[in-house]
């Protein structure tokens, strides 16, 4: 008999007023017990509609019933057929928009916990596994993947299990993409994500930090004297957006991958880091997207008053459901319906407030969405010392305007074959973030993995 | 890692480094750089690439202590490791097309001043070098200069090395004694780079300014080193580190290099003792 309860088997989380001043994990993660009980709520429909909402199309009613059954490894070898960062996604997926959308349990009541279940099965792995994968024999073949990244990570890795010679060439010094850089420790813990680039390394996968495609070695050279037969790119989008309004350039205002890669990357957070950051008094955040809620979740660890300025409703915040109720627990405040027109400073250079505008939502626009229209004489300024424009990002130019013949977006995504990451050029396949804009991990991770398998069937047929 | 193969003190705060980093001298041109890390843990900052040799895959690097990394920097000797070392990164200094051309340093911005004169003066144009120190100890490359360049003028703050005065004295009297250059290309410090730029609009000669802005992943990702440049925001990282100095803002460029002045003189104060505890 499934348990009807009508919600979820909370998760187990650090305080809100204690985890504002740390930057450990949040989430704590079922007990064995916990995750027993919450899938015994999933009814394994016959019709498997959860499947559906996955892009990487988990078997999910199949993992859950092993899960029901306290078989953690079965219903971990199952996830682990489909996605290759269980342990990420179950952590970071929207899942609210996905699978967990299309669940019926979501019709009366709250739905399966989908996510929270395939983070217990890779944590339970991960904790009891002792089997270190073996590196298969080599094929003779050697691929090049650019950026070490959700999508590079996992391209790398459905290559390396087929035996090619695989090389990740990362410009940063650290592997793991947006996973390092930019979310931070409190929602991923790095040693999760380290985990997984040790694994791909085991199988074979050679890391080479510090080396900027474009820049060091250019694709063409990868190809022509290094003897790389394919190239997968999966090199993000990077780049940041400002708002172009006056004031942006002034003392404290940072773009968002700026403040995260200080606090994440580079640890500025920790007492004793060599890089610094500012430990803003009054922090403004603009945007509403996962960016925004982690900037403004981090400047509160940091001691800060935090303010995220959102020019639609809370209804429109683009950011994952659970990240936004996080932030609101923590004592973070929004302004909804506000857009800031500029940012004053004093005499040193030095942010001192944002005059804003108040907002109304007028007719849709093509994205569907409610266009915010400003109020006339609405003004008003607030008093801050720090501004963190989390406004978006776009792919990074660099490997486009140094790789002749591979075609783009006008915004600069590059264009691939959606089934096989193809660009216009022979042999050099793209997924991820540089191929969609902005995305998710889990849509990284497919790409990665669809491209592996057509770069594997290429190659096969060369 | 990077092996240290040489390393030489140029003047008590100034340091040459020899490094062991062939995929990066196979590429580099003048006017580019590249980011370090010294330990683990450490902050990345941006150096120049003052001369490469490619036969020998080796990248020379000339610094000046400053602060904690530099401080740290300096601690290593030859046969250690840099941790990272990734480069060339920005965009080479344009020289084709070049006739004559007045170099201008400044301190250790004669450092990053020197490759692009070699450059300039190995392809055979006329070069002007004027090099500008605060006195006679600080003077550093005097002879590479004075043995790539048609004209070396040597300046000082006190007149205990050269002509006594700034460097922007000795550029006005030479547009005054009717030299015409194609170009100015000024490298020092942002305030003397500003005079330069004010001296040369005032004559109308085109000048190139390179920015030194604080720097993260030098790649175009964080948004830290952005300038404005004809009202633009660029990123001196991936569209500089050289732009068109009669259109950057130097006073935003001063203020923004000033972002973490009290953080840093705390971190190098530490630096110090650590290894002052370590004698
Ligand atoms: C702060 C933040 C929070 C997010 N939160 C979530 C979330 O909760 N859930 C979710 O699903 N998604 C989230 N995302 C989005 C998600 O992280 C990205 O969609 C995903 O990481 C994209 O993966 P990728 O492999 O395409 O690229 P990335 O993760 O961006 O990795 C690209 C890598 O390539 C490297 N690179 C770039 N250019 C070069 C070059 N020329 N040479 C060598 N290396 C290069 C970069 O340094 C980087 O390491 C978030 C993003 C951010 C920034
Ligand atoms: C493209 C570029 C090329 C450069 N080339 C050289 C070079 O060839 N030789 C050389 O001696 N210096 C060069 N610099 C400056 C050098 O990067 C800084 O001196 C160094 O980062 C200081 O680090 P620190 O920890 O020792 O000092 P800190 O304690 O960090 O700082 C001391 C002083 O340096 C400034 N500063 C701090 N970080 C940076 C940074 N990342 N970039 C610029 N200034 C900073 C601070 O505002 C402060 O005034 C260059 C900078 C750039 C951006
Ligand atoms: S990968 Fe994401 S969408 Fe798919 S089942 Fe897991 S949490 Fe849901
Ligand atoms: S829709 Fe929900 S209840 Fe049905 S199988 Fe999927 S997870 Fe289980
Ligand atoms: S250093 Fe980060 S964008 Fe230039």
């Amino acid at each position: 008999m499934p348990n009807m309860a009508l919600k979820k088997n909370p998760m187990p989380s650090q305080a809100p007023d204690v985890r504002n001043h740390n930057f450990s994990e949040v989430a704590l993660g079922y007990t064995e017990a916990q995750a027993i009980d919450e899938a015994q709520r999933c009814l394994n429909c016959k019709h498997r509609p959860c499947v559906g909402g996955c892009p990487v199309r988990i078997r999910i009613p199949d993992f859950i019933k092993e899960m029901a059954a306290g078989r953690f490894e079965a219903a971990y070898q199952i996830i682990a057929e489909s996605s290759s960062l269980p342990a990420v996604c179950g952590r970071v997926c929207p899942q609210e928009s996905q699978c967990e959308s299309k669940c019926v349990r979501g019709i009366k009541g709250e739905p399966v916990g989908i996510g929270r279940l395939e983070r217990f099965a890779a944590d339970w792995h991960n904790a009891h596994s002792q089997e270190a994968p073996q590196k298969p024999a080599s094929n003779g073949h050697r691929v090049a993947v650019i950026g070490s990244g959700p999508s590079g990570l996992t391209c790398a890795g459905g290559l390396a299990k087929k035996g090619y010679e695989v090389t990740v060439f990362e410009a940063l010094h650290l592997a793991g993409g947006v996973l390092v850089y930019g979310i931070p420790e409190f929602r991923l813990p790095k040693s999760i994500v380290q985990k997984e680039i040790d694994t791909l390394m085991q199988l074979g996968v050679k890391i080479e930090t510090n080396v900027v495609i474009g820049k060091t070695i250019t694709i063409a050279e990868l190809m022509e004297e290094y003897g790389f037969e394919a190239v997968f790119i999966g090199s993000g989008a990077g780049l940041p957006k400002f708002m172009n309004i006056p004031g942006e350039n002034l003392k404290g205002v940072y773009s968002a991958n700026e403040f995260l890669t200080r606090i994440n990357l580079m640890k500025a957070y920790k007492p004793g880091s060599d890089t610094p950051i500012q430990h803003g008094k009054h922090v403004a955040v603009v945007g509403g997207g996962n960016v925004a809620m982690d900037a403004a979740r981090c400047a509160k660890r940091l001691g800060a008053e935090v303010t995220v300025i959102y020019r639609r409703t809370e209804a429109e915040l683009p950011a994952r459901r659970e990240e936004v109720e996080h932030a609101m627990e923590e004592g973070i405040q929004f302004k909804f319906l506000t857009n800031p027109l500029e940012i004053q400073g004093d005499e040193q250079g030095w942010v001192k407030a944002a005059k804003c505008q108040e907002m109304a939502l007028g007719e849709p626009d093509a994205s569907g969405r409610r266009r915010p229209v400003p109020v006339e004489g609405s003004e008003f300024v607030i008093p801050l010392d720090c501004v963190i424009m989390a406004l978006g990002t776009s792919p990074n130019p660099l490997i486009k305007s140094t790789t002749e013949g591979l075609e783009t977006q006008k915004w600069g995504g590059i264009i691939a074959e959606d089934e096989t990451g193809l660009t216009s050029l022979t042999g050099i396949y793209a997924g991820g973030d540089a191929v969609t804009g902005a995305a998710t991990v889990i849509l990284a991770m497919g790409a990665g993995k669809n491209a592996a398998a057509a770069i594997d069937e290429y190659l096969k047929n060369k | 890692m990077n092996k240290i193969l040489k390393k030489q003190a140029l003047n008590p705060t100034v340091t040459l480094m020899e490094v062991e980093a062939p995929l990066v001298a196979r590429k580099a041109e003048p006017g580019q750089f590249i980011i370090l890390r010294v330990d683990q843990d450490g902050e990345r900052i941006p150096l120049t690439v003052a001369d490469y040799d490619r036969e020998k895959g080796t990248v020379t690097i000339i610094f000046q202590i400053v602060g904690a990394t530099t401080e740290k920097l300096n601690h290593l000797n030859e046969g250690d490791f840099i941790h990272d070392f990734v480069g060339p990164l920005g965009r080479a200094t344009h020289t084709e097309g070049l006739k004559k051309v007045a170099v201008v340093g400044g301190g250790v911005g004669c450092a990053i001043a020197y490759p692009v004169t070699k450059k300039l003066f190995e392809q055979g144009a006329e070069v002007h070098a004027i090099a500008g120190f605060r006195n006679k100890d600080l003077v550093i490359l005097e002879d590479e200069f004075a043995a790539h360049s048609t004209k070396f003028v040597r300046m000082s703050d006190d007149g205990s090395w050269g002509e006594k005065g700034l460097v922007t004295d000795a550029l006005k009297k030479l547009i005054e004694s009717g030299e015409q250059y194609d170009e100015v290309i000024t490298i020092g410090p942002l305030i003397m780079m500003k005079f330069v730029c004010r001296l040369t609009k005032e004559y109308g000669v085109k000048t190139i300014a390179s920015m030194n802005p604080i720097m993260i992943d030098g790649t175009g990702m964080c948004g830290g080193c952005r300038l404005t440049v004809s009202g633009k925001t660029r990123f001196a990282c991936v569209d500089g580190p050289e732009f068109d100095g009669h259109e950057i803002d130097f006073d935003e460029a001063m203020a923004r290099g000033r972002t973490y002045q009290d953080f840093e003189r705390h971190a190098y104060e530490e630096a110090c003792n650590l290894f002052k505890e370590e004698k």
